[in-house]
């Protein structure tokens, strides 16, 4: 209890709980000191629900409202005060709960000027009818209560024991311990360090500080500096299990004191000072090699630990609230707030309750359900390599294991890492342990079950980490699945959306090429590959060498060698003999290269294009392009011949002369843009298809093969049978040879110019990485004509362009990425015969994602 | 798009008057859609002729606006082109007094019919040219109707000439444009029937295709159709309006003999002979078989599965759920589904009812349907119904060879779906029973057939 000197301090965010008979002066004492807004008064809401602040008889219904609106405000982390007479520790009660559950703190201000001075006010009020008695009653309650209000939960007990401290008390308001806020850094966050000195130097190093140590065996010192005035946030877990955790704490130490470096508490790290403190605590987890390598350091460094380690918080919250740091994560709703919840889930995260094959405690994905806005960094989970997910990223990738110090660069999120110098302690789950179970049910995995599918989905994936789809993404997919696509066993696969380039500023252009290359060349791809685009409908064939093969490997039923599936998983041609003559046309080719010999496979899945684009899409432009392109020409030809009447005799016409003659010779070009596109299907011999990757064969995803071998087998197969398959036309350009760029913008130009859609350019590696994480695979760079088909008549008019330039990217790439990541996971698991359910979870969700609302015109 | 009117009348300057609009010079009207442009190509004392450009944006039509099935969320379409419900609003705006039959100056012109002609480009024609003909010749408009374009005959250049006001002319087409273009670029709200009979006086009410052009007008709803028509003629006030094509092309083909009914009525029959507990109708879709069992003391609970959620909303008010007067929480649930999974939402039930639903699975969704419902969720009884395909060849309008219903994905004569019957039989240990639903033709059987299958 803090029986102040009339100086209150409060923290910023708490539940201030009054705490006083009647007449003591409460609601005088909480107008003057917190804003009407803060102050929830009983009485208030007595009136509020029966037009009488002293109804006594509705008192459960008025503090219903005060718990409602106290709760309201604390969710949305504003300080709220409890008028009320709070006499009894049952009254107080529900306040600390209430506190406990939005993680405020409880803070009770105790208001007692005297038993005389109470009844003395009551008398003057004639709303308050009762006698000096229950005013007596009251306050010795309280008095008889007070000591015991810590044990009550209160975290701050502040008492003003006379009139005088009453009016003379003073009020000031604090940040909470966590709340750093108006830090902006920049920060490094690194991950568990676990006694890695030599790792922790040079990743320092790495980051650029500089670490200098002075004095002898004992006694040494560290001074470490960033000459850019970076400061250092530890996750937390600075100890055991490594070969030097002295040295990791004396850096930690100085540079905390040197105040650039925040420590948050680890497990590890509260373990240590319980120890120290001479608590009972197992000596289990790697403790006992720090406490070996403590027992040869000098007094004066032991001594100096326990406040060390006694004043790491849970978590720092930092730059602007843009930041979180805690060591085993933290939920969106307990950031910047404290109770014991918010440590315990900081320091251990959270559990299902089960236990795992190793023995280890199975932990409840809070990151894959996390929806804040503020970036949480986490550590305590071993992973294979940090990624991001849901706006967070665990950056504890097991250095002490063997496996990497990292570093999250703050604001630039940049990883940067250093390799462990061994492997310091055997781990006892393997790092990335396979998530499947190996249970041996395969036929019972064959049936997909309502619950793989519906609902909140999260789905591990090695290229991205964690994907999430949503409820309804995943309802509104269900019906499709159901209803209009290929059978489950077919559909091993479904191909990502792909994004444009960024817009270009160049006059009269929404996209080129320069701007591809650009993206490319910013996130440190070297080389691209450009491949002419086709317009026609995209296709995922599945190629069997025979009807057996078909059932052995896909488990299907029929007499099928194969089959041909359009982006959302649709039957390709709805006649099963054209799939089945097509699918004969590519077997051929496929034999003459003695492919199934050279791939080991007796199947393959290829992505490739088919032409014509009127195959699938003639409803399309008869109902819609072809209405768009009659009414626009007609509209402007009847306009322009009336203008021309009416010029011919008086007035001035030209500015709108000019104006409807552009506006009709767009609508002219539009009637032309899909001339290219269209042409009629009898039979197999007018189809054209362009393969371009081959995702899969038996055991193998061929995402490790560059697009150099994918395309160059995709020239091999135009060469083996060239009646039904379509050259692509490719090149492979070096990002930092201007040459080499502006000759593939002229190529560009030329095949756009010519009536082709544009052409993809891709980093020559399947699967690219930069600092930021996984690159766009592809991005598309659609030529002028064929924009005008999907953007309107009118899209290149200068005023409209300088609209249409306003398009968001961000949405777009973020599903290619998603579904990208999901496609290749879909793969992944097929090729490793996995249960249908597994694939199909993926393939399901990547036309759950298709289904978030994204510009189509994208 | 374009529209021009023009009169003979002399001097046919005073065109300009009757519009407000003086013939010399270029008028500019500002629209929340675009611009309206106004200018004169001919005025001579002979013929005098005003043209309407509508100048609308079409990137400002589109931009801003989500996903869904509103008009103006297909990015690339018609809209800005085409004359539709914007050439109204942009002329009540730019012609407002002549549209009301006031001029200031020559009120005794704007009272008298005189000699006009209007022509409209490009027009949609959602009814073809024989609609147009139905809509203005009761008027006494002589019509031209010129189709544009190479490919579907959607549009046209529209020219109506006859002797009439001037505002009467523009009424009509006002209302008449957005009724052969069928939709509209707004809400339309219970204020669109005020509009309508205020345009419609004294021409609407004996139009011929008076209740076409009521419903289309006001989008096909239904209630307000119902209002607007009462209000013109109280007496037809028990007339229902019948929509105008939405009924299923199944429906249409199997009409005559109120099918689905019947189909409906012997699967309640069915499960009443056996009185199970807990009933599930896989693919329930409206909720029309619910509906009937919703009545029956001895089904306890209830419950629909559908892939469709619209069809599940739609199945939920057909069925009052959590409505006053509705069946008691918990009697029945829908729940989003399919049989392509195993879902233990609907496993324990008593009963389950296929009806007309095997025939919209692709024949390589059957296995897996079948071991869901036979195999894992295995209730005491399953009924299964779907057309018998010998039966087509007695719907005089059903081509050989074809399905009652585009999405059915096969349609099994009687000995197909005995074998399948026989052959679920012995894999999954249940004994089929096989009937007929409808008429029945001694040759070809009944146009349904039936399946119950008990273990």
């Amino acid at each position: 209890m803090r029986n102040s000197d009339h100086h209150i301090e409060i923290p910023d965010f708490s539940l201030i709980v009054l705490i006083g008979s009647s007449g003591s002066g409460k609601s005088t004492f909480a107008s003057k000191h917190f804003r009407p807004t803060e102050v929830i008064s009983s009485d208030h809401c007595r009136g509020l629900v029966s037009d009488d602040e002293n109804d006594q008889s509705i008192s459960g219904d008025a503090f219903d409202l005060v718990r409602e609106i106290a709760g309201k405000r604390l969710k949305n982390r504003r300080l709220a005060v409890i008028d009320a007479t709070n006499v009894r520790a049952a009254d107080r009660k529900g306040w600390i709960e209430l506190a406990r559950r939005w993680h405020a703190l409880p803070v009770a201000i105790v208001i007692d000027p005297g038993i005389d001075i109470c009844i003395e006010r009551n008398r003057t009020r004639p709303d308050r009818p009762f006698g000096g008695e229950v005013v007596r009653r009251m306050v010795s309650e309280i008095r008889r209560g007070l000591r015991g209000l810590e044990r009550e939960g209160f975290r701050q007990v502040w008492k003003l024991s006379s009139a005088e401290a009453v009016e003379a008390a003073t009020l000031a308001r604090v940040p909470l311990w966590t709340d750093k806020r108006t830090e902006h850094g920049p920060f490094d966050v690194i991950g568990d360090v676990h006694g890695c000195a030599d790792e922790l130097q040079a990743l320092l190093a790495k980051l650029g500080y500089e670490v200098a140590w002075t004095g002898s065996a004992g006694e040494r010192q560290v001074a470490v500096t960033h000459p850019q005035g970076r400061k250092v946030v530890f996750v937390g877990d600075l100890t055991d299990r490594g070969p030097n955790s002295p040295d990791v704490l004396r850096i930690a130490t100085s540079m905390v004191a040197a105040g650039i470096a925040h420590v948050v508490q680890g497990n590890h790290d509260r373990k240590l000072e319980r120890w120290l403190a001479g608590r009972e605590v197992a000596i289990a987890h790697g403790l006992q090699q720090t406490i070996d390598q403590l027992q040869s350091e000098s007094e004066s460094f032991r001594a100096a630990l326990p406040k060390f380690l006694n004043q790491l918080r849970s978590h720092v919250w930092l730059d602007q609230g843009r930041l979180a740091v805690a060591h085993a994560g933290i939920k969106a709703e307990m950031i910047g707030r404290g109770s014991g919840a918010v440590r315990e889930f900081a320091l251990f995260g959270e559990t299902t309750g089960e236990i795992d094959e190793f023995g280890l405690p199975v932990r409840a994905d809070w990151a894959a359900h996390y929806r804040g806005d503020t970036t949480v960094v986490y550590g305590h989970t071993p992973v294979l390599a940090a990624e991001w997910v849901n706006n967070t990223i665990c950056i504890d990738t097991g250095c002490v294991f063997g496996g990497k110090l990292t570093a999250l660069r703050w604001p630039e999120k940049e990883l940067v890492e250093v390799a462990a110098g061994k492997v310091w302690c055997e781990p006892v789950r393997p790092l990335a342990a396979k998530t499947a179970d190996a249970s041996a049910q395969a036929a019972a995995d064959q049936l997909l079950d309502i619950m793989d599918v519906t609902g909140r989905r999260w789905i591990d994936t090695e290229l991205r980490g964690r994907i999430v789809v949503a409820e309804e993404n995943a309802a509104a997919a269900l019906e499709v699945m159901s209803r209009f696509t290929l059978a489950p066993q077919w559909l091993a696969y479904l191909p990502p959306t792909m994004s444009p380039s960024e817009t270009s500023l160049a006059e009269g252009w929404l996209e080129r090429p320069e701007e591809a290359f650009a993206h490319f060349r910013e996130r440190g791809v070297v080389e691209v590959v450009c491949e002419e685009k086709h317009m026609g409908s995209r296709a995922i064939i599945a190629l069997c060498r025979s009807a057996e093969t078909a059932r052995a490997r896909f488990g299907v039923t029929g007499n099928e060698t194969g089959a041909i599936w359009t982006r959302t998983g649709r039957a390709f041609f709805s006649d099963g003999q054209m799939t089945e003559g097509v699918l004969a046309r590519l077997r051929g080719a496929a034999d003459t290269l003695s492919l199934w010999e050279e791939l080991g496979s007796d199947w393959l899945l290829l992505d490739a294009e088919i032409m014509p684009w009127s195959a699938k899409a003639n409803s399309l432009i008869e109902s819609q392009y072809a209405p768009v392109a009659t009414s626009s020409a007609e509209g402007f030809a009847a306009v322009n011949e009336a203008l021309d009447r009416a010029s011919a005799r008086s007035g001035d016409f030209a500015v709108l002369r000019e104006r409807f003659a552009g506006r009709a010779e767009r609508a002219a070009l539009y009637g032309k843009a899909w001339a290219p596109y269209v042409w009629p299907v009898t039979g197999i011999g007018d189809l054209k298809i362009a393969p371009f990757h081959l995702l899969a064969s038996e055991g193998r995803v061929w995402f490790d093969e560059d697009h150099v071998w994918h395309m160059t087998l995709a020239d091999r197969l135009a060469d083996a049978d060239a009646g039904i398959v379509t050259r692509t036309q490719w090149r492979v350009v070096a990002l930092a040879d201007e040459n080499a760029c502006a000759d593939a913008v002229s190529w560009w130009e030329s095949l756009t110019g010519a009536g082709g859609e544009g052409m993809v350019v891709k980093p020559r590696n399947f699967v690219s990485r930069g600092t930021k994480g996984l690159i766009q695979p592809a991005l598309k760079v659609r030529g002028r004509e064929y924009l005008r088909i999907i953007y309107g008549p009118e899209y290149d008019a200068p005023d409209n362009l300088v609209r249409l330039r306003q398009r968001g990217l961000g949405g777009k790439r973020a599903l290619a990425l998603r579904e990208f990541a999901l496609g290749h996971e879909a793969l992944k698991r097929f090729v490793a015969r996995e249960p249908l359910r597994r694939i199909h979870e993926c393939v399901f969700a990547v036309l759950a994602l298709e289904s978030e609302p994204i510009d189509p015109r994208l | 798009m374009f529209l021009s009117i023009a009169t003979t009348h002399r001097p046919a300057t005073d065109l300009g008057f009757l519009l407000h609009k003086h013939p010399d010079r270029l008028h500019e009207v500002e629209l929340t859609f675009g611009k309206a442009w106004i200018f004169y190509p001919e005025a001579r004392e002979e013929r005098c002729e005003a043209a309407l450009v509508l100048d609308i944006d079409p990137i400002g039509l589109v931009r801003g606006k989500g996903q869904g099935d509103g008009l103006l969320d297909h990015y690339v379409n018609d809209r800005p082109y085409a004359a539709s419900s914007f050439l109204s609003v942009a002329f009540n705006k730019a012609f407002r007094t002549a549209m009301a039959g006031t001029c200031a100056v020559r009120q005794d012109l704007a009272d008298s019919a005189i000699p006009l002609e209007a022509v409209i480009t490009p027009v949609p024609m959602r009814g073809g040219e024989a609609l147009v003909r139905q809509l203005f010749e009761p008027l006494g408009w002589n019509i031209v109707v010129e189709t544009l374009g190479p490919a579907q005959k959607l549009y046209a250049r529209l020219k109506l000439a006859g002797s009439a006001r001037l505002s009467t002319l523009l009424t009509h087409l006002y209302v008449l444009i957005p009724v052969l273009d069928d939709t509209k670029h707004y809400w339309v709200g219970e204020d669109e029937i005020d509009k309508l009979l205020k345009r419609g006086e004294g021409w609407l009410d004996s139009h011929p295709a008076k209740d076409l052009i009521v419903r289309r007008y006001l989008r096909h709803r239904g209630i307000l159709a119902r209002a607007a028509l009462e209000r013109l003629a109280p007496q037809t006030q028990d007339e229902a309006v019948e929509p105008e094509v939405k009924t299923a092309p199944e429906e249409t083909l199997e009409a005559p003999i109120r099918l689905h009914d019947a189909r409906l009525e012997a699967v309640t029959a069915a499960l009443r002979a056996i009185g199970p507990k807990s009933v599930v109708d896989l693919g329930c879709g409206e909720g029309k078989l619910l509906q009937r069992l919703v009545r029956e003391s001895w089904a306890r609970q209830l419950i629909g599965l559908d892939p469709a959620i619209h069809a599940l909303e739609r199945a939920s008010r057909r069925l009052k759920l959590q409505q006053p007067g509705g069946p008691p929480e918990g009697r029945i649930a829908l729940i989003h589904g399919s049989l392509t999974y195993r879902d233990e939402r609907w496993a324990g039930a008593d009963a389950a009812a296929l009806v007309e639903v095997i025939e919209h699975l692709d024949p390589d969704r059957l296995p897996l349907m079948e071991r869901i419902v036979f195999g894992e969720a295995r209730p005491r009884t399953v009924i299964v119904t779907t057309p018998n395909a010998d039966y087509n060849a007695l719907f005089p309008t059903l081509a050989a060879g074809a399905f009652r219903h585009p999405d059915h994905r096969f349609e099994w004569t009687r000995a197909e779906f005995g074998a399948w019957a026989d052959r679920i039989a012995s894999a999954y240990g249940y004994q089929p029973a096989l009937s007929f639903i409808g008429p029945e033709d001694a040759q070809l059987g009944a146009p349904s057939q039936m399946a119950v299958f008990s273990r």
